[in-house]
């Protein structure tokens, strides 16, 4: 891959950075408010684009922007892992900016102003993260991304909220500043170098021992890719309005936490090193204990947000889990698993919005015969569901399909049973709802209380991310395209 | 010996604006503020000037009143010392806008007499970073300290008692660096630094050496508040009147710390200094990593945010004195990157500080409630430098800390990386302790009641902080250039970053 100057990559970043001002000023008048986010969100996607058909022909795209640290720039730079990143976490940005707006105001939540503004600054650093050349930059955009959340977390302010916001705060401050700065500080301090490069920097730099701590310490210290034991703020994170849980904790942050592991994994370590010393095996350890826990955990809850939280602790895994495999489909696998794990489980979450904004409803024993009452919703639940557990013919299955295929690859039987079981288990958990909400329950509610569906701009965002779950099963050209140009090329 | 005067006028612009506001001052008030930012304008205009001018042709050496050294008074103008210079000016000016309006509301008719001693205070400030003459340097470290008594002294409550302690903890801190002058002057018969330095290689009387090196150095320590030698200070500093405390809490420490790499580095030398005596290099960069521990876990304790601030300032003293006895360049580099950080970080939160005292009338924990929405702006300008203290990319904080951690790294003193990250967290716990209470309403409360004035501070207090803000992102991203051209310049020959 070839690299021209541009500044494409920083207006694509500093777009909704800008927006967060317009937004903040316009707090009185929701309508032009709404417009800027809407504005931003789009205006974010056609610059991603834009950059889309040159990534693909090999020719990327990179920004100096400051000199701070010799041989480590605050530098921007475009190649094909960042750009499918950005490209999934860009369009699910539109979709959840109107389904925000949706959300918002059918439930005329208060501070929407600040919910917007800080949702600008989330989504800016996301996808600084993806374009990030080294990894101080990812470093600077992902402690961003970390407090630009922490209003949005705590967005109710009552004492439960102030409760989950310390919890996500220990958790994502305390492991990027006690663990993954003193791990940067090694690696700088053993190569010289933290720049992303293929094949890797560490390979012949370290004795086998440090290199173990330091995989550990990247490994738990991107806690936001939520591996057990660092996986306890997520579900505390669910006190937050439902499209933050929908689009930061199913996609941009969490996935975000993942991106970096990979990105140290494939650039900093580089597959051949950690398959010379055997440590893919560390990775599958922690990955396959967090996939298999989480999965049981996720059965035993009732509320729903928190189900589907457990869900994603375990989904995240298997990403890392691919990587760890260091086979060829177990790498594109688990790369590819962060785009159809995102389109499935965004489309969870609105699905959860929706049933709370039309019946306020948390917890899924309460749910019997929703699904009769809200089909589009619930069906559009079930194909999220199938997406996740990774049937055919939907875009998990491609995911799933690779890093079965990796395993086998591998040679590694166990990981083989490991990802069986949990799919298992995915079905466990996910189809006992959808088969209450539209069998289960009274035939018949009668004249009392009547349950619609949610508001249009709940329900379009949900019908199109659960539409395109289905078309990433035939139509997956762009984001296998990007993925082997990112592990192969 | 050079034709420029320059960095004369910028010294003596202060000492005269000094005279000029007491006696104006007294006949209207109206003077002071043009008197004293005027002055201070003039010096750092001057000051950088000077900083271009070392920048491009090199440090000079000034002999005041032509008088040659060893006898007469010689100045120094390397890059550090430009630097130290344009910073000790710009900070002034910055806090100087801030103390004005605050001291108008808490020591009426007595302003004319707080300003004589501040700007006799920032003239002396810039004396010490100038002076190239052991003995010179003493009397300014007086000078400096004698002002900061009478202006402590002027605050209210216990403020008296707390100068009071200052100045004998402060007096002894002089005689010890006192003593040790008199060792060297008994050794080389001279007082002037660079011939102290050219003299004492060639002496053989070890123990009189290691004295006089002993006595400089606990007395800047003492000076400089290292724990455990800081008991004088959250007092001190906390009950001073708030103009006072904006502008001592950022340079006084610094300063001092600038004077200890100049006693380390032109009156002894590198090699003396770390390898001359076994073990003290480590046992030093363990006491200031203890320090750093110690005074951070002293911060948690408090429950009043100038007192906390205070806190948080001792422990920076530990990370510059342990980054400079590293003993390697990277570790150097980011000491003297975090004097320049940590006097614009902690100018900062002391103006922020001082903003919200104006407005509210209390720094206590449970009076900040409800902050953010009623001074966004002061809120938001505190939350910057809240960051840089916790060192979050890319406000400038993040930089030193990490040349510091680098420099520790690579000198293996692992307990001093320890200390660092710790501080680093606790320091996350601090603010966001006081971020959660000006963001949630107080418990069992509803919105803030009319008794609770709404709205920032005034622009006179405001525009210094959003400037100081602004200050620590540029800072941050200008880290590499500032490194390349003035820091490494600055480091002793045969240590590069």
């Amino acid at each position: 891959m070839t690299y021209q100057s541009s500044l494409l990559p920083l207006a694509a970043i500093g777009i909704s950075l800008a927006a967060a001002v317009p937004i903040m000023l316009s707090g009185r008048k929701p309508n032009l408010r709404e417009f800027w986010t809407l504005l931003a969100a789009v205006g974010k996607f056609v610059l991603v684009a834009a950059m889309l058909p040159s990534v693909l022909a090999g020719h990327g795209f990179v920004l100096t922007l400051a000199e701070v640290v010799p041989g480590v720039p605050i530098q921007l730079r475009v190649d094909a892992m960042g750009m499918y990143f950005a490209l999934v976490a860009s369009f699910l940005w539109i979709c959840t900016s109107v389904y925000s707006i949706g959300y918002m105001r059918k439930l005329k939540e208060h501070d929407q102003t600040r919910y917007f503004a800080a949702f600008a600054l989330a989504i800016a650093a996301t996808i600084g993260v993806a374009f990030s050349a080294n990894l101080l930059t990812l470093y600077l955009f992902y402690e961003m991304l970390s407090l630009a959340t922490y209003p949005l977390v705590t967005h109710e302010r009552n004492a439960e909220a102030r409760f989950s916001g310390r919890k996500y705060l220990i958790y994502i401050l305390g492991t990027s500043i006690g663990l993954v700065l003193p791990a940067m500080l090694i690696t700088y301090a053993l190569t010289g170098t933290l720049d992303f490069t293929v094949g890797g920097i560490l390979a012949g730099q370290a004795s086998p021992a440090t290199l173990a701590l330091l995989l550990v310490l990247f490994l738990l210290g991107f806690a936001k890719a939520a591996i057990m034991p660092m996986h306890g703020w997520l579900p505390a994170a669910m006190v937050a309005p439902t499209p933050v849980s929908s689009f930061l904790h199913g996609v941009a942050v969490v996935k975000v936490g993942v991106f970096s592991i990979l990105r140290v994994i494939f650039f900093i370590f580089g597959p051949a090193l950690l398959r010379e010393l055997d440590y893919g095996t560390i990775i599958t350890t922690l990955t396959s204990i967090t996939i298999l826990v989480a999965s049981l955990i996720a059965l035993t809850q009732d509320n729903l947000k928190r189900r589907l939280a457990y869900s994603t602790i375990g989904q995240l895994s298997y990403m890392v889990l691919g990587a760890g495999m260091l086979t060829a489909a177990g790498m594109t696998g688990g790369l590819l698993h962060i785009a159809m794990h995102a389109f499935g489980k965004i489309t969870l979450f609105f699905c959860a919005g929706a049933i709370y904004v039309a019946s306020h409803k948390k917890y899924i024993s309460e749910m019997d015969g929703l699904g009769r009452r809200m089909p589009v919703t619930y069906g559009a639940f079930l194909l999220g569901a199938l997406s996740i557990i990774g049937i055919p013919p939907l875009g998990g299955f491609i995911s799933k399909w690779n890093l079965l295929l990796g395993a086998v690859e591998a040679d590694q039987w166990v990981l083989l049973l490991v990802l069986l079981t949990s799919s298992l288990l995915n079905a466990a958990y996910f189809l006992p709802i959808v088969y209450r909400g539209f069998f289960a329950g009274p035939r018949d509610t009668g004249a009392g209380e009547v349950i619609q569906e949610a508001p249009l701009l709940c329900l379009i965002p949900l019908t199109l991310t659960a539409l395109a779950s289905v078309g990433l099963f035939f139509f997956p050209g762009v984001f296998l395209e990007l993925v082997h140009a990112a592990l192969f090329r | 010996m050079t034709s420029t005067n320059l960095h004369m006028y910028v010294m003596m612009a202060p000492l005269l604006a000094a005279f000029a506001v007491n006696l104006l001052g007294r006949v209207s008030r109206a003077w002071i503020g043009p008197l004293s930012l005027g002055a201070l304008t003039f010096s750092t205009i001057g000051a950088l000037l000077t900083l271009l001018r070392v920048l491009h042709h090199g440090a000079y050496r000034y002999t005041v009143g032509n008088w040659q050294p060893p006898f007469g008074i010689e100045l120094v103008i390397d890059p550090l010392s430009a630097l130290m210079l344009l910073l000790v000016s710009g900070v002034a000016l910055l806090a100087t806008c801030s103390a004005l309006k605050s001291v108008q509301n808490e020591l009426p008719g007595r302003e004319h007499l707080f300003f004589t001693l501040y700007m006799i205070l920032v003239a002396g400030l810039l004396g010490l970073v100038l002076t190239g003459d052991a003995f010179n340097l003493y009397v300014l470290l007086e000078i400096t300290s004698i002002t900061t008594y009478g202006l402590i002294a002027m605050g209210s409550g216990r403020a008296a008692l707390s100068s009071f302690n200052y100045i004998i903890m402060g007096s002894i801190g002089a005689c010890f660096y006192l003593l040790g002058v008199g060792y060297l002057y008994i050794l080389t018969g001279t007082l002037n630094m660079a011939d102290i330095a050219s003299i004492l290689p060639g002496l053989n009387a070890p123990a009189a050496i290691a004295t006089a090196f002993a006595f400089l150095l606990v007395g800047l320590w003492v000076k400089m508040a290292l724990f455990p030698l800081h008991i004088w200070l959250p007092n001190a500093y906390s009950q001073a009147p708030t103009g006072a405390g904006v502008m001592i809490a950022p340079l006084m420490t610094k300063v001092t710390i600038y004077l200890m790499i100049r006693v380390m580095f032109s009156i002894f030398s590198p090699d003396y200094t770390f390898f001359a005596h076994a073990g003290v290099q480590a046992g030093i960069v363990w006491a200031a990593s203890l320090a750093i521990l110690c005074a951070s876990g002293l911060a948690l304790a408090q429950r009043n945010l100038r007192r906390m601030l205070t806190y948080i300032l001792i422990a920076e003293v530990g990370y510059m004195v342990g980054g400079v006895w590293l003993a390697n360049g990277t570790g150097m580099t980011g000491a003297m990157l975090h004097i320049v950080n940590d006097a614009l970080m902690t100018l900062c939160l002391f103006l922020a500080a001082a903003a919200i005292i104006y407005r509210t009338g209390s720094l206590e924990f449970d009076r900040l409630h409800g902050l953010y929405r009623r001074m966004p702006l002061t809120m938001a300008a505190f939350t910057v430098g809240a960051f840089s203290m916790i060192g979050i990319p890319p406000t400038c904080g993040f930089f030193s800390k990490w040349y510091l951690l680098l420099g520790a790294v690579q000198a293996q003193h692992w307990e001093f990386v320890a200390a660092l990250l710790a501080s680093s967290l606790i320091n996350a716990v601090l603010f966001f302790r006081l971020f959660e209470l000006a963001y949630f309403k107080p418990a069992g409360e509803d919105v803030p009641s009319a008794s609770q004035p709404c709205g920032d501070a005034p622009p006179l207090l405001l525009s210094p902080l959003v400037l100081t803000a602004v200050a620590l992102l540029v800072v941050g991203l200008g880290t590499g250039p500032l490194i390349e051209n003035v820091i490494r310049l600055a480091l002793p020959p045969g240590f590069a970053p």
